[in-house]
């Protein structure tokens, strides 16, 4: 049980560090850090950086969190440690 | 029918719908009062959240804002999203497990410590006044502006309204009067921007539609974003789609606190506590960043309509020949222009055309400016807000649209003034009276110091709505570095390190606070330079958070581990099952 549980944890903090990462990268990376480079790339009419730091970044925020509402529910059952 | 009309409709109709909630959802024990009985399904907390975040701010000027600045406007898009995400990943569903009814419950308990609490205690009232001061001017001028009654008379207004659904229902009246709040800000965002998405793109979606072709007009065929571009560098202003207004460190670092700023937000938090189980606290925050998504979407595309609108439809245009909406909001002070080189064109350019804001006197029936003028080539001024609040009559739209824009506006400060005033009522009420003061309180009694608490905070936020303090826009960047400099650290090193102790905390958040308050007051009220690699006040909160962080960590590991039963209290909010609805100790 007590294994288990440190298991439940770290597969957790793992999934979660790779989901904070790619918040990250669109972030501070694509948005902020890159913006000058992507912008010389056009994409749907914006330059990509633009598009990044004002659109593709909150709808990558959104998905994010869904993202992790699954595979939550799916690891909460698979340790049965679910409501 | 008259805008006025249109606008007593609008403004009646929805006033009607959060009173008759608010009567339908009024509560008689203290639990329903501070965290909505723990019912609240996920979709309903997501939209509560939402509304509850989106300010008067958020609705009125954010698109201005963005208009002015261009790219570097991003960082109050991303900044404002992507703190959702910490709180979805790193906070809310612990402290759902957790389950009590505040924040400086959660630093109390897990720091067993009464002075890590009142820390606590001070800080979240403090964000939470300072905020709900601007949500309240927001409504008196919204008031003004839509119903052309006295600002003080809509502070007075809004007041009322606030207090009879927040003192009624407490937790659950403001939710569910949140959630109707939601959809009627919402529904005024969009309608506007589709219109005139519509009508220089020929696209409905404004997310897509800035992305696509002018239609009409001298730049027909043409990239939306590259005629700005063009437009910008004409004028003399940054082009709109690249940084250069703010250094990238800074850019950085205000994202940052933003971000980090949103999460630890004591009203925002507080939201997770009204969901049943740990499972719909991972989800509503879900929920919330996407209502909140499809307004800050929207928000750009929106700024991006307006600047190419306004400088189309008015720069090197003769005066005589301006536009009516030009005329209109003249009135209000919110946009002027001084003939400068005495040709009756307006010009507009970089630069600010005048000293301070607008003042006016009559003079032979006509209104005649009196500011200082610059030698700047530029002629107009134009208020950020305007933006918002013009948009639908520089797009021709129907009144009845313009009358949804002034609801919208007023449920968006409603809803946000709502959320923090229980915040600073539940913070008196229960963890200083209830968890300090008297803790053999009967539960009627704990409900009518809510409730005295809630009128109290009505109304000091009432007094600083009627006399802003002239200090407010200064002190929303407190509100932001402090609460990432102070809760944020504390809290997610509470939850994932079982080792970090009452020392530690109680050290880190005074570095924190401490750091970041002298840093601001230095460069806002003593007018110092930004001495730390010129980082703006706004983005310090990010140092200040390192710095807690670093500070939480070294003591903790000098001093004593925390006792046995909250290390295992850590062990156990780690885990979803047996979340039950909040208690009550």
């Amino acid at each position: 049980m007590e294994k288990n549980l440190k298991e439940y944890w770290s597969k957790n903090v793992t999934f979660m560090s790779v989901l904070l990462v790619i918040w990250a990268v669109v972030s501070y990376g694509c948005g902020i850090i890159f913006v000058e480079q992507l912008n010389a790339v056009r994409f749907m009419g914006f330059p990509l950086g633009f598009w990044f730091a004002q659109q593709g970044s909150i709808y990558v925020f959104v998905c994010l969190i869904f993202i992790y509402y699954i595979y939550m529910q799916k690891l909460d059952r698979e340790y049965d440690v679910h409501e | 029918m008259s805008i006025l009309t249109w606008t007593y409709i609008m403004v009646g109709l929805t006033f009607g719908l959060y009173i008759f909630i608010a009567w339908i959802s009024r509560v008689r024990d203290t639990k329903g009062f501070y965290v909505a009985g723990g019912g609240v399904p996920p979709l309903a907390n997501g939209m509560a959240t939402a509304a509850d975040w989106m300010s008067a701010a958020s609705f009125i000027s954010m698109a201005g804002l963005i208009s002015f600045l261009g790219y570097t406007g991003s960082i109050y898009l991303m900044g404002w999203t992507g703190g959702y995400v910490l709180l979805a990943l790193l906070l809310a569903p612990y402290l759902r497990k957790f389950g009590k009814y505040t924040v400086p419950d959660f630093v109390g308990d897990r720091y067993y410590s009464d002075i890590a609490r009142v820390v606590a205690l001070i800080c979240a009232i403090f964000v939470s006044l300072t905020y709900v001061c601007g949500q309240m001017r927001g409504v008196g001028i919204v008031f003004s502006r839509f119903l052309e009654v006295p600002v003080n008379t809509g502070v007075l207004i809004g007041m009322a309204i606030v207090f009879f659904y927040a003192g009624l229902g407490g937790m659950k009246g403001i939710t569910w009067t949140q959630v109707a709040q939601y959809s009627v800000l919402i529904v005024a965002y969009i309608i506007p921007a589709v219109f005139i998405s519509m009508k220089i793109t020929g696209t409905p979606i404004p997310q897509i539609g800035f992305g696509s072709h002018v239609q009409e007009g001298q730049y027909a065929g043409q990239f939306l974003l590259d005629t700005l571009d063009k437009l910008n560098h004409d004028l003399g202003f940054t082009a709109y789609t690249q940084p250069g207004a703010k250094s990238m460190l800074d850019v950085f670092c205000i994202t940052f606190a933003l971000m980090v700023g949103t999460a630890g937000l004591p009203h925002v938090i507080i939201r997770f506590y009204t969901v049943p189980s740990v499972r719909a606290a991972r989800l509503s925050a879900g929920y919330a960043l996407l209502f909140i998504a499809i307004l800050y979407t929207t928000a750009p595309a929106v700024a991006a309509f307006a600047r190419y609108n306004m400088i189309d439809t008015i720069n090197n245009k003769p005066y005589a020949e301006a536009p009516s909406w030009f005329k209109n909001w003249e009135k209000t002070g919110l946009i002027a222009w001084v003939d400068k080189n005495k040709d009756g064109i307006i010009q507009y350019r970089a630069g600010k055309a005048i000293v301070g804001k607008p003042k006016f006197i009559e003079k032979d029936g006509k209104k005649v400016l009196t500011n200082k003028v610059t030698n700047s080539p530029n002629e107009l001024y134009v208020d950020r807000d305007i933006m918002v609040l013009a948009n639908p009559e520089i797009a021709n739209l129907p009144a009845w649209v313009i009358a949804l824009v002034a609801a919208g506006g007023l449920a968006a400060a409603l809803s946000t003034a709502s959320g923090l005033l229980l915040v600073i009522a539940s913070s008196i009420a229960h963890d200083l009276y209830y968890r300090m003061i008297n803790r053999r309180a009967t539960e009627k009694q704990r409900l009518m110091v809510g409730r005295i608490m809630i009128g109290l905070a009505v109304c000091v936020a009432g007094y600083f709505g009627i006399n802003p303090p002239g200090f407010v826009a200064q002190v929303v960047a407190f509100a932001f570095g402090l609460a990432a400099s102070s809760f944020f650290p504390i809290i997610v090193l509470g939850i994932f390190s079982s080792r970090t102790n009452r020392e530690g905390a109680i050290c880190g958040m005074l570095v924190g606070i401490i750091f970041t308050a002298a840093y601001i007051i230095n460069i806002k009220f003593m007018h110092g330079t930004a001495w730390f690699l010129g980082i703006s006040a706004e983005g310090i909160g990010t140092v200040g958070m390192v710095l807690n962080f670093i500070v939480t960590i070294l003591v903790s590991s000098l001093t004593k581990a925390p006792p046995k039963e909250i290390q295992e209290l850590v062990q156990s909010i780690r885990t979803p099952r047996g979340a039950g609805a909040a208690v009550d100790h």
